[in-house]
């Protein structure tokens, strides 16, 4: 089963055109890569899905067309997104993160046991349960970032670069926390990613785009067996 | 020794009203980050409705709460329509559009109700009561608890509501707060329209004493702003302390040394804090990474 469904989507910056047209499907609890070099719309690609860019083309998620929806109508359908730099709400406690990342949800039981979970995928926040979200580091936001995304408990999971500025091993563990995350959830995933080693550690098939537009697509092994992607982005 | 009680209960009194409009303007900084200078200007139109509603024969007690409930709306109607259209830009443009509203309000009071000062009734009996050998007017007692009762309110409201968890997170990260599905617009009215509804009962706090006229709340946004610099923005009980103490020194000052050094006491507070403790006294720092 098709999750969602993106057809030709196109997308602007004011009159600059982002996405020329770019089509993906990611399956239900499946996890889909999109690779690419800066500026090829991996991003934009991400919000045009959760509504905080204005997109063209079709975006179908669930069978309902939600293209043009606002944010918070998408958030409610499943659909959580993890921006790029994190978006931690730094003000406010890491608990109360977790607390509003679970707005939507009236199962107060559910929502105790999800808390516990995310502490359990990420033991640094256990440590840090009251400290605020600005007190954090990097690697810590990041963690938070995707645990507040967890207590939504999504069907589809948006991942924006959570590797970006974290030192390597750290960023290696923020991946491994995901990956045991989709094993156990079975949330499916959609995920941004500069670092194309670690994207193929946890999705099945990715897209390349270039200029806003699908270059390629193909399983995880067929990509990486291919020269041109290990050149351009797997370091040789 | 009695008047010294009677200063400090009087200028709780005063400090209590100073603490009503801080609220406002905190309980909007809160859930927006803006300032609003046009707190005090929309306290004074609530004012005017409940002074409207009396005119008509509507009970005193049921005029201030109709008012609340009109200001509630109208606050709401002016983030959805007004602010909407600033909040995605720079934050000083809309602190500027908030000025130009508390002119257009002063200016729309006046045209509607004169700039003459017209009287309202309290909601306390004009009676004093003897304190520990003091006279203390049942209105400054009364206002006083009601602003102790409002803070209280305030903090839990912050604090331990789904409601306030999600104003704080709106007004930290309006797009975060999206992606979990927050009604951000939503918010947004909810928060200017319960700030709004506070200043209703600073007008009404107010209007009394001072009797009613367009310019009756601008001294007091005066002090209600040093009080919200001195109790820091994330604190309601922090700038319930700030504005008590503001209210209680200058009506020290006025009258141990002299009523002419009244005015100033909030705008040497100001500065004090500013120079030496910029976060106040019981806020928290903003961090902010580079």
């Amino acid at each position: 089963m098709t999750l969602l469904e993106l057809t030709e989507v196109t997308a602007f910056y004011g009159p600059v055109q982002v996405l020329e047209g770019v089509s993906l499907s990611v399956p239900d609890e499946g996890a889909v890569g999109i690779l690419g070099a800066n500026g090829a719309g991996k991003t934009t690609t991400l919000r045009a899905i959760s509504g905080t860019v204005r997109a063209g083309g079709k975006i179908v998620f669930d069978g309902k067309d939600i293209r043009g929806m606002r944010p918070d109508k998408v958030a409610a359908l499943g659909i959580a997104h993890v921006p790029e730099g994190r978006g931690t709400l730094a003000g406010l406690t890491v608990r109360e993160n977790l607390k509003v990342g679970a707005y939507l949800r009236k199962d107060r039981k559910g929502i105790d046991a999800d808390i516990e979970y995310c502490l359990d995928l990420f033991p640094n926040l256990k440590e840090r349960i009251k400290s605020h979200g600005s007190a954090l580091s990097g690697g810590e936001q990041q963690m938070l970032a995707v645990a507040r995304a967890v207590m939504a408990k999504p069907r589809l999971m948006l991942l924006d670069e959570a590797s970006l500025g974290l030192a390597p091993s750290t960023a290696k563990n923020v991946y491994q926390a995901i990956g045991r995350l989709r094993k156990e959830s079975g949330i499916a995933m959609l995920v941004v990613e500069q670092n194309a080693n670690l994207a193929f550690t946890l999705v099945d098939t990715a897209t390349v785009l270039e200029t806003g537009r699908n270059v390629l697509t193909g399983t995880s092994a067929e990509l990486k067996g291919m020269d041109e992607i290990r050149r351009a982005y797997l370091g040789g | 020794m009695g008047t010294f009680i009677q200063l400090v209960i009087d200028g709780l009194s005063a400090g209590s009203i100073y603490a009503a409009l801080a609220l406002a303007i905190v309980l909007v900084n809160q859930a927006t980050g803006l300032i609003n200078f046009a707190q005090g200007g929309m306290a004074v139109l609530a004012a005017y409705f409940a002074y409207s509603f009396i005119q008509w024969g509507v009970p005193l007690i049921l005029a201030i709460l109709l008012s609340i409930l009109v200001s509630f709306v109208l606050g709401a109607l002016i983030e959805r329509f007004l602010m909407r259209r600033f909040e995605q830009g720079d934050p000083d443009t809309a602190v500027v559009v908030t000025i130009g509203l508390l002119t257009l309000i002063t200016g729309l009071c006046g045209w509607i109700w004169s700039f003459n000062n017209l009287q309202f009734p309290s909601l306390f009996p004009v009676q004093n009561v003897n304190i520990l050998g003091a006279v203390v007017s049942i209105r400054s007692i009364g206002t006083t608890l009601v602003i102790v009762g409002i803070m209280i309110l305030l903090q839990l409201l912050f604090i331990g509501t789904k409601l306030g968890l999600a104003l704080r997170a709106v007004a930290v990260n309006p797009q975060s707060a999206a992606f979990s599905g927050l009604p951000v617009g939503r918010l947004l009215m909810v928060g200017w329209g319960l700030a709004a509804g506070l200043g209703a009962i600073a007008g009404a706090l107010i209007a009394p004493s001072q009797t009613l006229t367009p310019g009756m709340m601008d001294a007091a946004l005066v002090y209600a702003l040093a009080a919200v610099i001195l109790g820091g923005m994330s604190s309601p009980i922090g700038v319930v302390l700030a504005a008590w103490m503001i209210g209680v020194l200058e009506n020290l000052v006025g009258y141990y040394l002299s009523p002419a050094y009244k005015e100033g006491v909030a705008l040497v507070v100001f500065l004090l804090v500013i120079l030496f403790r910029p976060e106040g006294l019981l806020g928290r720092t903003e961090e902010r990474k580079v």
